[in-house]
């Protein structure tokens, strides 16, 4: 499946330029992270990488078929989308539209529910679970389906520091499983303790990838530096 | 007053007498109208749901032509269907004029664009809520559908309780496709118009006030049994 490579992608919304051009690689077991300030179009980079945003240019490729890569990612949004049902039900249903037999997809999402310490929880509908309790619940129905790839779209913004530190783990669990991990913060601090690479966007343009250890000591640009000091970007 | 006084006792008397004019017409009302109800909701769910999540030529043109529809004259549809299944009509070869089926029929068609047009509204909004999750999960058209019907459920049982309190209520189609036949195809509604025409309020009254007992006890059932306002629901 890997590496992910996108050439010159350029996307537009609305006849309004968002992004690109932009060219990018994703090894396997990367744990990507993009940093940048508002509006520069982190989550729209994201899914476009993912699929669900139609380019205006260039192309973005897997080393297989894109029929075999899709079923192979998924995508976690920075405002959990729960399906009106209980917390168990939107555990297996990823699992029962992949024809994972009922048994099998229940006793995945039992384990799941131990996992993310919500089993007290399976029948109460997702809707009314709090903000980092769907969080929580959005991120393992993004991992009961062991994807390869999976994409972040800033998964701990409005969340305190316990719920944080419990989502950080697992994707760092979730890494040591094999999963590449391509994700957005706005979280100097999750940067430094998640990030193998940098990619530092500022208004649609990829400025810089760099590996987190040094990008974090010597940015490659000035956008960049003044971004980890917390001044405005330009 | 005393007409409506005279009524309410009357209704009493015939409920406590179990009388068979009643229970057998009371019997035929609901069985047209729950056989309407089956067909329309066999064909307006699934249209809702295609008009929401499918985006082809003249979508828009039908939603409106839907919403259009839902005030359709019911003597003009008894009137068409009426013409379709006379003897010289393009049905006519199937004789069912004056049946209790040309009567599911004539309902069927009045109520099917009520049911479509209520429902697509529910499915609208669901689908505003799950679009981004279910494209990135990369559902079929099918699980779409299938998943937006499963969960807007309660929804949708408004949906065809509006299209069964319109049916149930419904005189000028049926008595023109059904021609109130005693024994054969006297409904409670066409009764009430009979007895009216007649001069007997009382028992017209009475015969309303079973219809609307009816309608109150249907519901009130339905939405019971589906644990509609139950707490920790949709």
């Amino acid at each position: 499946m890997f590496p992910l490579i996108a050439e010159n992608l350029v996307v537009e919304f609305q006849g309004k330029h968002i992004l690109g051009p932009i060219d990018l690689k994703i090894d396997k077991g990367d744990i990507a992270v993009i940093l940048g300030p508002n509006g520069s179009g982190k989550t729209s980079l994201l899914k476009a990488l993912h699929g669900i945003l139609k380019l205006k240019l260039g192309t973005v490729r897997w080393s297989c078929l894109r029929t075999e890569s899709i079923g192979k990612q998924m995508f976690v949004f920075q405002t959990p989308i729960m399906l009106r049902r209980s917390v168990f039900e939107n555990l297996t249903y990823p699992l029962l539209l992949r024809k994972i037999p009922k048994t099998q997809a229940n006793h995945r999402a039992a384990q799941w529910l131990d996992r993310i310490d919500m089993r007290a929880s399976m029948k109460v509908p997702a809707t009314r679970l709090s903000g980092g309790e769907k969080q929580k619940l959005a991120l393992a129905r993004a991992l009961i389906t062991e994807p390869e790839m999976l994409f972040l779209d800033e998964p701990c913004a409005s969340l305190d520091g316990k719920t944080t530190y419990a989502i950080e783990s697992l994707l760092q669990r979730c890494v040591a499983d094999g999963t590449t991990i391509m994700m957005s913060t706005h979280d100097i601090g999750q940067a430094k303790r998640l990030a193998k690479n940098i990619y530092f966007l500022n208004k649609g343009i990829l400025e810089s990838v760099q590996p987190a250890k040094t990008f974090f000591i010597e940015p490659l640009t000035q956008n960049a530096n003044k971004f980890i000091a917390g001044d405005i970007v330009e | 007053m005393n007409d409506i006084w005279d009524g309410i006792v009357q209704a009493f008397i015939l409920i406590y007498k179990f009388d068979s004019d009643l229970i057998e017409i009371s019997l035929r009302s609901l069985q047209v109208t729950l056989s309407a109800l089956v067909i329309s909701c066999i064909i307006a769910l699934p249209l809702a749901a295609v008009l929401t999540i499918r985006r082809f030529k003249f979508r828009r043109f039908m939603i409106a032509l839907l919403n259009a529809l839902m005030g359709l004259p019911p003597v003009v549809v008894g009137l068409l269907v009426y013409i379709a299944l006379s003897r010289s009509g393009p049905f006519g070869v199937l004789d069912l004029l004056y049946t209790t089926t040309a009567m599911v029929v004539a309902q069927t068609i009045i109520i099917t664009p009520l049911i479509t047009s209520i429902a697509h509204q529910s499915l609208r909004e669901l689908w505003s809520e799950y679009h981004d999750l279910l494209i990135s999960m990369n559902t079929s058209h099918k699980q779409r559908i299938m998943t937006l019907l499963w969960d807007a459920r309660r929804a949708l049982l408004t949906a065809s309780l509006a299209g069964f309190g319109r049916a149930i209520g419904e005189v000028g189609a049926i008595m023109i496709v059904g021609g109130n036949i005693d024994n054969a195809t006297r409904v409670l509604t066409t009764a009430i118009a009979l007895e009216t025409s007649k001069g007997d309020f009382a028992l017209a009254l009475a015969l309303g006030f079973v219809l609307i007992l009816i309608t109150i006890a249907l519901n009130i059932g339905t939405h019971w049994l589906s644990k509609t306002e139950s707490e920790g629901r949709w």
